[in-house]
């Protein structure tokens, strides 16, 4: 790290500090006030009286700058959102994972953002997945098996956050190495480490292991806590991965988001393409059927609409005939990107006939006494909507109940897409 | 008088928000007659109200040209005190019922479409949804909400976006969606819904006993729900639609850029507009040398 970057760390370094001090120096009582920031509800009214802040005016106004901002961004942005990547994610608990230049220690920090990070790849890789692997004791352990639900990884990495001992890149690059062999060939194969120590306690050659990653294609990246070492570079190199160093927090947190949309390399190396999948029954619980994946006989799973070959999990390629399964409402959870909703616009306050209540809730829109402005009306079915269904609707729901209920503005639509 | 109400709001307070069928193409064709399909609802919706005082009842209409809430007993009980509850909460519901199957009725002439009558389940799942949200709103004490989807006519491939938004809007807020369907095929819409937010699934075998269907399974309380033997699944649909022809299927053809189902082959995706490369890329057959049969 040079000298200009240790500067510039430092003078971050001390405005936290300055924070802490503040936080230390002052009555418990004083905090709660500073934390709540009490006083920014207020303000006043015509006559000097304080009053409560109307934040639902505020509120709407700030979420429909935001709705502004995002309709902007969104075309540019493509991703191949198809891409089926196997994500091994290394933890590196050894002792020096307790080091605490990173608040309240980096492992804790690690693993605030490996959280996020699960999260956002799951976004933007629907059809992906993850397992995570910790290095402790000079040992590698699978911490998680490879799975699409972000829930369970996250809760296994909280129950376990504790170091101790050596670090080894080699036992872990062993390790996932023999987990991502048996990975299906369409899937991509990606080991991130995020690696605090600053050297590697290997049981025989590291170079021959990375040949071995090599061969079998597995992208390997590392984001280091501390300073730039050489092996790790090099495994990068080998590998097509990418080397970073976090200089602080927040670069951590970027550099670790950078690896939730697929590798651009990949990206740009695979073409569009229509890519045949299958989107199988789930069984009913009471009939028993042999999997082809475990050879057990159980309830439940899905069977493949090809061949009729009963699989346990989803999404999977099918044994017997190669057709990819899928779970439909899997790829359907990102559909709302493709098909956005409008923006609804302001009611004009000389609109005479206005309806009485929102469209979507029931609720008066008369209510607040001489404003009438408090409600917003589609573009398309010129409904009327509350504020309260305005967000909901468009940050969470992602259909227009008022265009949803006209058999009309369907067929529209349908010639639309 | 305000705190009152809420501390008597316990775990075995619902908010029933029922989704009523009225497509009359689907109707003219059932074998059980619409107005027999009424009074088992009203029979049903009744007990619900009864079970607990503060239980909430919210019925929206589902037609075949536009949805619309045709009852609400949170605001309908102030009119009707006296003549006692149960002629009036009926007399209340049916009217604007018959309103509201004239109004759709009148809206019909306009379009005209063979083959698939489906009605507009999308617009009334997503006006309860929009109701419930208001219920969250109200405050850390409300009753518990659910949707009841007494639905009849085949699916609509042409909401299927439409339909999963309002699902996984759902299932974010822990609000389950029970089906009981009483059409001749099974709904894969309905049994996706249920499935993923956790809600009963229920075809009736004979639609006489429709009232003991709906107050056996979809009376209790959520809370209560747990200490019940509930009807196991009998499996999930989880066909897709396509996007080309809004066909129903349970193989296709997938855009790697957004996530587009085709049914078939195309040159161009139709939505992001990528041009895809070779004719066929199954890309785990080819990997495989494994090919597949019919390809
Ligand atoms: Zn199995
Ligand atoms: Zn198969
Ligand atoms: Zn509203
Ligand atoms: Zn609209
Ligand atoms: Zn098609
Ligand atoms: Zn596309």
């Amino acid at each position: 790290m040079n000298n200009g970057d240790g500067k510039r760390l430092n003078g971050e370094a001390e405005e936290e500090d300055e924070d802490d001090l503040d936080g230390e120096g002052r009555e418990a009582w004083e905090r709660t006030y500073t934390d709540e920031r009490s006083w920014e509800s207020l303000q006043e009214d015509e006559s000097g009286l304080l009053c409560p802040v109307d934040d639902k005016i505020l509120h709407h106004a700030q979420y429909r700058r935001r709705l502004r901002s995002l309709s902007s961004t969104t075309t540019a942005s493509r991703i191949q959102k198809g891409l089926i990547r196997y994500l091994y994610i290394v933890i590196d608990l050894s002792k020096a994972a307790a080091e605490m230049d990173f608040k309240p220690s980096r492992m804790a920090v690690v693993a605030k953002h490996v959280e996020a990070f699960v999260r956002e790849f799951f976004d933007q890789n629907p059809l992906s997945q993850i397992s995570l692997v910790t290095i402790k004791d000079g040992v590698a352990h699978c911490l998680t098996d490879l799975g699409g639900s972000p829930e369970s990884h996250v809760k296994a990495l909280m129950g376990k956050l504790e170091s101790s001992g050596d670090s080894s890149l080699q036992n872990a690059l062993d390790l996932v190495h023999g987990y991502l062999t048996q990975i299906p060939s369409y899937g991509h194969r990606e080991v991130l480490i995020l690696y605090s120590a600053l050297s590697t306690c290997d049981p025989g050659d590291i170079m021959h292991t990375i040949q071995k990653c090599k061969n079998a294609k597995i992208r390997c990246s590392v984001i280091g806590l501390s300073a730039e070492i050489f092996i790790c570079k090099h495994i990068c190199q080998e590998t097509g991965g990418l080397y970073s160093i976090a200089l602080d927090e927040s670069h951590f947190k970027e550099l670790i988001l950078e690896h939730a949309p697929p590798p651009p390399a990949i990206a740009e190396f695979a073409i569009a393409s229509l890519i045949k999948m299958g989107f199988p029954q789930r069984a009913a619980e009471n009939v028993i059927s042999i999997c082809v994946c475990h050879k057990e006989a159980k309830g439940g799973g899905y069977t493949c609409p090809r061949c009729k070959a009963r699989v346990c999990e989803l999404p999977a390629e099918c044994r017997i005939c190669g057709l990819t399964l899928v779970s439909s409402p899997h790829l359907a959870r990102s559909y709302h990107h493709l098909f956005p909703i409008m923006p609804f616009e302001d009611v004009a306050p000389t609109q005479h006939k206005l309806p009485k209540t929102c469209f979507g809730c029931q609720q008066s829109l008369l209510s607040s006494g001489s404003r009438t402005t408090l409600s917003v009306t589609c573009p398309k079915c010129r409904r009327c909507f509350c504020f309260d269904c305005d967000i909901y609707i468009h940050e969470s729901l992602h259909n227009c109940p008022g265009c949803e209920s006209l058999r009309h503005s369907k067929s529209v639509n349908t010639a639309e897409a | 008088m305000a705190s009152a109400p809420s501390k008597l709001y316990a775990d075995d307070v619902s908010l029933l928000v029922v989704l009523l069928d009225t497509n009359p193409f689907f109707w003219s064709s059932s074998p059980l007659p619409f107005s027999k399909f009424i009074s088992h609802v009203l029979a049903f919706l009744n007990t619900t109200l009864r079970l607990h005082q503060l239980n909430q009842v919210v019925v929206i209409a589902t037609g075949y040209n536009c949805c619309d809430y045709i009852y609400d007993s949170s605001s309908a009980t102030n009119q009707s005190s006296g003549t006692g509850m149960m002629p009036a909460f009926c007399s209340n519901l049916l009217e604007k019922l018959d309103k509201f199957v004239t109004r759709d009725e009148q809206l019909e002439k306009g379009g005209q479409e063979g083959g698939i009558a489906s009605s507009l389940l999308s617009g009334s799942l997503s006006m309860a949804l929009c109701y419930i949200q208001r219920i969250f709103r109200s405050g850390p004490l409300h009753p518990h909400p659910r949707i009841l989807c007494l639905h009849g006519s085949p699916d609509g491939p042409e909401q299927y976006v439409a339909i999963m938004n309002a699902i996984f809007s759902a299932q974010r807020s822990m609000v389950p969606i029970d089906s009981c369907y009483i059409g001749a095929q099974n709904s894969a819409f309905l049994q996706q819904a249920s499935y993923i937010t956790g809600g009963v699934y229920l075809k009736p075998q004979i639609l006489d006993g429709l009232f003991q269907y709906l107050s056996t399974v979809y009376a209790t309380d959520l809370h209560s729900r747990g200490s019940l033997q509930l009807p196991k699944s009998v499996g999930v649909d989880f066909r897709a639609s396509c996007f080309c022809h809004k066909r129903t299927i349970d193989m296709g053809y997938i855009c790697s850029v957004c996530l587009s189902i085709f049914c078939m082959h195309h040159k161009k995706c139709s939505t992001c507009g990528s041009v895809f490369g070779q004719a066929q890329s199954d890309v785990a057959s080819t990997s495989n040398k494994r090919k597949t049969p019919d390809t």
